[in-house]
């Protein structure tokens, strides 16, 4: 970037490609621009607020006084039985959607930087479907709602089972920290659909890679965040 | 730092995205291995005797983290991107894990 | 750019009439003005925070007063604290930041100047926020650390909880947004040459605070959305009938605590490090290790959370570690300390208030230091912790320090912010009175707080050896006062009447000081080439930086900025005259953050079954930070 705004003449306008056409080409000391900067700081800020979140979930887990509980039955006063209330099946398919809507989402960073690239004619639909940012914008946004689909899903079935945020520990820390992963989500999708309308309005290109790039690098946070939520609250019990 | 910034984003930041991202196949790679990890970490919660083994919790944390990993280093391309990204970013990490640890340690759960 | 045309006396006419009036204030963009709202709406909560301590002072002048009652003494020094740390002295930090790091790294406004107005916006409301219920005697009462599960619904039913969780948490918003925008801002805007390791010492130690703030207040923001889960949604992080821990709160709350006190702190010693090199004449001793000890001041200040609970009973192996994290962190500490004696050592010292002000947080900070070295021993703080002793400590570390610090700055800034200096009399005065009005408070506490005097406490008997170290408090109190009026008033007249100021009235050598005071809106008509730490130095008095390092080859190497070498602009002309973009006017952000607020407000009414008017206020809230948030992104910046 350093070296393209070097070539340019120093005019307002003849370079106002380079960012996203809010401001002209400032000179900046990294040649970097001033929101990717942001975003890296904001998503080390962000680490330090999950880890507070498990961390909080780790110290409460098994020190719930009633259930139901995670991982083990439990039985009440009146001799009524709960099962162990995650849904493992469940929870596993829309871990997969959300690493899914990851790799839409890289293909929709790559279909903005390459859109206006010549494409052989020989190529195949995969080719030729990867050019689309419209289409994994769309993907990775129709995904992401999946997953909150999913998170929908079984926060109504514990309610319905019995555990809700007032239950005890579990129910406290548990819809807590999920929730506040699905509210990321969920500021996620109307992100991506506020690019979608862009591209559907005005087309993104390369110019734009930056905008796209930042709202991917969110979106691949949220990603990481659920992998690391799947494994600790899920899986280990 | 800042000379360093300079000669990279001079130099490095123009062609880095031609030459050093991954293509769209590789990416579809990339998608496959994570997949498959995460069906090795569902398949491995359904055995008991692996769920048994002192190494379970262990193993699954490793696997975690190596999708993390991988997807901090080629989804978020911090492996093609400018260094100040990385110090940024695992800076935070590290501190991050740290604190967490500590407390953990002084709730006592391990 | 050696062609820029004449400046004429019609654009300076027009460039300042459309810079006054209120739609001025609202609607900039402009990093000095946001600085200077920073600066005025700070003081203003200093001076409530001040007056809280005056009432609690006078409620303790004496065994068994009856001055205020129990309840209102729990909300003021609730207050007082909160007020201080979250409302007087972070903000008052912010305003230098604003104003001050643009101009020393030299730039022409922060990364995101919109985004500035905002963090700016949402401090005052929340400020107004926290602040107002006092007046109706429903202020937060729970102390400034706020400790769960004492603040849960449970054992404080009344609002005044809720006050302070949202408010806190908003705040939280407000300094988080100012952090990632000064992170980018140093990172990214230094003129050509300006490398890290030839920044003033102020934006160094700016640097380091901004890092703490993106990292401290996640923990907090997480600790105060679990108590504003138990007390509006009914959730238990706290309720010990559920099996909650008690310790959870404390720990994520010093957490965020530890590392606060070195956010309230390092400004300060940014401010002194450019004070006592200007009126030394001389370099700042030690730049690179004054840097690297900031550096390691942050970073340890992360693992020392847990001495402020050595009280709870850790076991051998927290207590150890943790003592020891807090003795070391005392090291970089004093290192400061000594390049600050060493820079003066043999310099040519000018003893102007400033120059006052910077000596006395040496010396203040100094002891506040030590007696923080003292309970940093375990055995010794189980006696310490919670008396007056810890109320000593803290304030030698904050007053002696912090304020200090920040009064070094602003009689340093002034002539910069307004172009007058402020009057040196009213000055000395305002400083020996706040000097020995500080030590009159503060140092009896040591002995009553050794004798057993608890912290909180609203009233005690007489005969436990007492009686004449709290009366000597508050007539400290009082003085400190009485040399804060002084302050004021200094502070508005010279504003008007203050004798006129120059580019560099103190022969000081960094950027900010080569451009005229007050700056012009676009702050450098031509972005200098810095080839040392003291360019002003370096052009009038080369014999003063002829030890330390200067190279051309950083700054040459960028060819596209139009860099000249640092000069001294001394005409003033309107950013249109000379073709530099500026960002445009606009109150979309005090928008937004009215929306914020509101949307947090909303909740206050959850607790009265209000659930519809609670939801009404927060969705409404809610659509108006999102609406203003789109049309603030849309909307070209420039």
């Amino acid at each position: 970037m350093a070296s393209h705004a070097a070539a340019a003449p120093h005019t307002a306008g003849a370079d106002a490609g380079h960012d996203d056409g809010h401001e002209h080409h400032h000179y900046t000391t990294t040649g970097l621009d001033n929101r990717k900067i942001a975003i890296w700081a904001f998503l080390g800020s962000e680490c330090m607020l999950f880890a507070s979140l498990i961390s909080t979930y780790l110290i409460y887990k098994g020190k719930s006084l009633v259930g139901p509980f995670p991982h083990t039955e439990w039985v009440n006063e009146a001799g009524k039985r709960f099962e162990p209330i995650l849904d493992i099946p469940v929870t596993s398919a829309s871990t997969a959607v959300l690493l899914a809507s990851s790799f839409a989402m890289v293909l929709a960073l790559q279909a903005v930087q390459l859109k206006g690239k010549p494409i052989a004619a020989t190529a195949g639909w995969w080719e030729r479907i990867q050019r689309s940012s419209q289409f994994w914008l769309a993907a990775t946004a129709f995904l992401g709602a999946t997953f909150l689909g999913f998170q929908a899903y079984e926060f109504t079935s514990f309610v319905h089972e019995g555990l809700t945020i007032k239950t005890n520990l579990f129910g406290s820390t548990f819809f807590t920290l999920t929730g506040f992963h699905g509210a990321h989500v969920t500021v996620g999708v109307l992100w991506l659909m506020t690019l979608l309308w862009i591209d559907r309005t005005r087309g993104l290109g390369p110019k734009d890679e930056l905008i796209v790039d930042i709202c991917a690098l969110y979106w691949h946070f949220v990603d990481v965040v659920w992998i690391v939520i799947f494994t600790l609250v899920y899986l280990i019990s | 730092m800042s000379h360093d910034a300079k000669h990279s984003a001079a130099h490095g930041a123009a062609h880095a995205h031609e030459t050093h991202h991954p293509t769209g196949n590789q990416y579809l790679k990339i998608a496959i291995i994570l997949t498959i990890i995460t069906a090795i970490e569902v398949w491995a919660y359904y055995i008991p005797a692996l769920v048994a083994s002192p190494l379970f919790n262990p193993a699954l944390i490793i696997m975690s983290a190596l999708k993390f990993g991988i997807v901090v280093l080629f989804y978020m391309h911090i492996k093609f991107d400018h260094p100040l990204f990385r110090l940024l970013f695992t800076a935070s990490l590290i501190l991050a894990l740290c604190t967490g640890t500590a407390l953990m340690f002084l709730f006592k759960v391990f | 750019m050696a062609t820029i045309a004449a400046p004429t006396h019609a654009g300076h006419a027009e460039a300042s009439s459309q810079n006054t009036g209120i739609w001025s204030w609202i609607a900039t963009t402009d990093h000095k003005r946001i600085g200077t709202l920073y600066l005025w709406t700070a003081l203003f909560f200093f001076l409530v925070g001040g007056l809280e301590a005056v009432l609690i002072r006078t409620q303790l002048m004496k065994p068994n007063m009856g001055f205020v009652s129990a309840e209102t003494y729990n909300q003021l020094f609730t207050m007082h604290g909160t007020t201080m740390v979250f409302l007087a002295i972070m903000p008052l930090s912010a305003a230098f930041f604003n104003f001050l790091i643009p101009l020393q790294i030299g730039a022409r406004d922060v990364a995101f100047p919109r985004l500035n107005a905002f963090s700016y916006w949402v401090y005052l409301l929340g400020g107004i926020f926290l602040t107002v219920p006092i007046l109706f005697d429903v202020a937060p009462n729970g102390g400034w650390f706020g400790y769960a599960p004492l603040t849960t619904v449970q054992f404080s039913p009344g609002h005044n909880i809720d006050f302070w969780v949202i408010g806190l948490q908003v705040l939280g918003v407000s300094s988080l947004a100012a952090a990632f925008n000064f992170i980018t801002t140093i990172i990214n805007m230094r003129a050509p040459g300006m490398t890290l390791m030839r920044m003033p010492m102020f934006t160094w130690m700016s640097f380091v605070v901004q890092f703490l703030l993106v990292l401290a207040f996640p923990p907090i923001t997480v600790a105060l959305v679990f108590l504003l889960m138990d007390r509006f949604f009914g959730t238990t992080f706290y309720a010990i009938a559920a099996g909650a821990d008690p310790l959870l709160w404390q720990h994520l709350f010093w957490v965020f605590g530890h590392p606060e006190v070195y956010i309230l702190i390092l400004p300060a010693f940014g401010l002194v490090s450019e004070v006592l090199p200007t009126f030394s004449k001389k370099p700042l001793f030690g730049y690179n290790v004054m840097v690297y000890s900031g550096i390691m001041i942050g970073f340890l200040g992360f693992g020392v959370w847990a001495h402020h609970m050595f009280a709870v009973g850790m076991g051998a192996v927290a207590d150890s570690i943790f003592s020891m994290m807090t003795m070391l962190i005392a090291i970089p500490t004093g290192v400061k300390i000594f390049n600050w004696i060493a820079t003066m050592w043999a310099g040519e010292v000018r003893f102007e208030v400033p120059m006052k002000f910077a000596i006395a947080l040496i010396g203040m900070f100094t002891i506040g230091g030590i007696s923080g070295v003292m309970h940093s021993s375990p055995p010794a703080d189980l006696q310490q912790t919670d008396t007056y002793f810890i109320v000593a400590h803290f304030h030698y570390v904050l007053f002696g320090g912090s304020i200090m610090g920040i009064f070094a700055g602003i009689y340093h800034y002034y002539p910069k912010m307004t172009g007058r200096f402020m009057d040196t009399g009213l000055g000395n005065l305002h400083f020996w009175g706040n000097l020995i009005g500080m030590n009159l408070t503060f140092f009896p506490m040591h002995f009553s707080g050794l004798y057993g005097m608890p912290r909180r406490i609203y009233q005690y008997d007489s005969g436990q050896g007492w009686d004449l170290f709290n009366l000597m408090s508050t007539y400290g109190t009082y003085l400190i006062a009485l040399s804060t009026l002084v302050f004021v008033w200094n502070f508005v007249r010279s504003r008007t009447r203050g004798a006129v100021a120059g580019n560099d009235p103190w022969g000081a050598g960094t950027l900010e000081w080569s451009i005229p005071s007050p700056p012009p809106e676009y702050n450098f008509a031509q972005l200098p080439e810095v080839t040392s730490r003291y360019p002003l130095w370096d052009l009038k008095d080369p014999s003063k930086t002829a030890g330390i390092a200067h190279s051309h080859a950083d700054a040459m190497t960028i060819t596209d900025a139009h860099a000249v070498p640092v000069h001294e602009e001394t005409e003033r002309f309107t950013a249109k005259e000379l073709g530099i973009p500026m960002p445009l006017p606009t109150a979309k952000p005090l928008f937004t953050a009215v929306g914020l607020m509101t949307m947090f407000s909303g909740l206050l009414f959850l607790r009265n079954d209000l659930f519809a008017v609670a939801m009404t206020i927060t969705i409404g809230g809610a659509c108006m930070f999102i609406g203003g948030l789109y049309a603030w992104l849309t909307s070209p910046l420039e």
